[in-house]
């Protein structure tokens, strides 16, 4: 709340409503949304209207690992719903469905901005709390090592983040960059004295 | 932002600088949680190095800047939205007039730039702006950050200069199309909001403002789609169209009932579900849309149909008349 002019506190609301999901195991309720709007002084439909909004906050109960498939159409062309399927079938739900032991539910979102590492999925791990809270992005998936991932998840054990692709660096071509690949040309830096 | 967020945090004080303006807020999506916590260490760090704050870099000018998140709604990238979505409202998008600049954040006046224009800055500042406008054409110049998607090799970002033949963009960084060139079918080279091209434009077309928009398309965010032959295009429009919907934030009638319309007449086109007649109301729905919205939402909404019915017509019609066709000589099975 310091990020804000005093007199515009509202402008908190959606770190404070993300902090209490994470406290909550992953959802919001009606007396969460009380709380937050009154720490703020809002009127509490205010912060209702704002939990509606917004696609991240969850109003129904989610598994202790939520996990997020992305559907449109870059990661769609590139297999995402047969990620969301073997996920489904794996787990035996349907989607926003929680798992009978509570462990995971499966939902999907809307493009999160991972096209060139597609297809992907997300994993809010709501099992720690707050302070243990970690929203990773699992990119360059097949169904099978979708799957894999899933077990490592309920062995309680973290699997690496990022693409799970060995041959690439973060958005790079597998294989390596195609450009730039010597030393650059001095200077970098013109002279800053001559104009 | 995931290892280089320095950057950006220096072009903010530069054009925070050059504005006169108090404070910067960069605004980050809420599902890019790890990028933001490394965002907000290295605003930390710059604090406690003395180059933001009071006094920034030992000039005398006091800047602030903090970083806000969202959580999960692609309209507050729109510039009103996101101004509506820091203040701690839903993010619906405001007329304008009147204009950011004029009364923009908390009713002060405020500009809303993209990060990657303000990431650049701090190499332009060092290399010269002559160094910056030799990339590309005239009124094209510069360099811009490609991300080369779908049916490729090896899709990838890149930070290619502008006016780049596609061909040789994809080629040359992604590899190729995945079943060589002539498996191609159409691209989408601006991300979603813009309409396709078919292969026998995608030939030779130059990836720059000017070029695309005379052929009817956009450059947009440059975020490049490639789909080859294998691609049910109606069905992959048909999914945009429900990202539209989905993303609309419902204030305005066109884009609200335009968009979910919009959707349920692909999903009908994806089994020729319909009347040839339906295209051209497609057509003409798409045309309410386009421009009678709030902000630009509907018209990115309304383009890529109008992209895949300007090009893949006949797709459409052939897949109507093959279910006419076979409706007439099973009747019984079909129920409508």
């Amino acid at each position: 709340m310091s990020h804000y002019p005093a007199n515009y506190k509202q402008s908190a609301v959606i770190p404070l409503l993300d902090l209490a999901q994470q406290q909550h195991g992953g959802w919001l309720t009606i007396s969460a949304m009380n709380k937050v709007a009154e720490i703020l002084g809002m009127a509490p439909i205010r912060v209702y209207e704002v939990a509606t909004f917004y696609s991240m906050f969850n109003r129904t109960k989610v598994g202790k690992y939520h996990l997020l498939v992305c559907g449109t159409t870059p990661c769609r062309l590139r297999g995402s719903c047969d990620i969301e399927e073997a996920l489904l079938k794996h787990l035996g739900v349907e989607r926003n469905e929680v798992t009978s032991d509570g462990l995971f539910s499966v939902g999907e979102m809307e493009c999160m901005g991972c096209c060139v590492n597609a297809p992907m999925i997300v994993v809010a791990d709501y099992t720690k709390g707050a302070e243990g809270y970690t929203y990773n992005y699992y990119e360059d998936l097949t169904p099978k090592k979708v799957i894999e991932l899933v077990e490592i998840l309920r062995r309680g054990e973290s699997p690496p983040p990022g693409t799970q692709n060995p041959d690439r660096f973060n958005c790079a071509p597998a294989g390596g960059q195609k450009t730039l690949l010597c030393e650059p040309k001095p200077p970098p830096c013109r002279d800053l004295d001559a104009c | 932002m995931r290892h280089d967020p320095h950057k950006l945090v220096e072009g903010c004080l530069i054009a925070g600088v050059a504005m006169r303006a108090c404070a910067a807020y960069i605004y980050i999506r809420g599902e890019y949680v790890n990028e933001r916590k490394n965002l907000q260490r290295a605003v930390k760090e710059a604090y406690d190095a003395g180059y933001l704050g009071k006094n920034a870099c030992g000039s005398g000018y006091d800047f602030d800047v903090h970083v806000h998140f969202g959580a999960g709604a692609y309209i507050c990238g729109e510039e009103t939205a996101l101004l509506e979505s820091l203040e701690g409202k839903q993010g619906k998008p405001r007329l304008k007039p009147p204009f950011p600049a004029n009364a923009g954040l908390y009713g002060c006046p405020s500009t809303v730039t993209n990060v990657e224009t303000v990431a650049v800055s701090p190499t332009i500042l060092r290399r010269g702006p002559e160094w910056f406008a030799s990339f590309g054409r005239k009124n094209n110049s510069g360099t811009k950050l490609f991300c080369i998607s779908g049916h490729v090799n090896t899709p990838c970002t890149v930070e290619e200069e502008m006016s780049i033949p596609l061909k040789e963009l994809i080629e040359r960084h992604a590899g190729g199309v995945r079943g060589g060139w002539d498996n191609l079918l159409a691209i989408i080279p601006g991300g979603s909001s813009v309409p396709l091209i078919p292969k026998h434009i995608c030939d030779d077309i130059l990836m720059d403002f000017d070029a695309l928009k005379a052929a009817q398309t956009g450059l947009g965010t440059a975020a490049v789609i490639v789909m080859d032959k294998s691609t049910d295009v109606v069905d992959a429009i048909a999914r945009l169209s429900y990202f539209y919907k989905h993303e609309s934030c419902g204030q305005c009638t066109p884009c609200r009932e335009g968009t979910g319309w919009l959707w349920m007449m692909m999903e009908r086109m994806k089994t020729g579900k319909a009347v040839i007649e339906e295209i051209d109301m497609l057509w003409e729905l798409t045309k309410q849309i386009e421009g009678h919205t709030i902000c630009a939402l509907g018209d990115a909404a309304a383009w890529p149909v109008q992209g895949l019915i300007r090009h893949f017509r006949p797709e459409m019609e052939r897949r109507i008349r093959e279910r006419a066709a076979s409706e007439i000589e099973a009747p019984a099975e079909a129920t409508g």
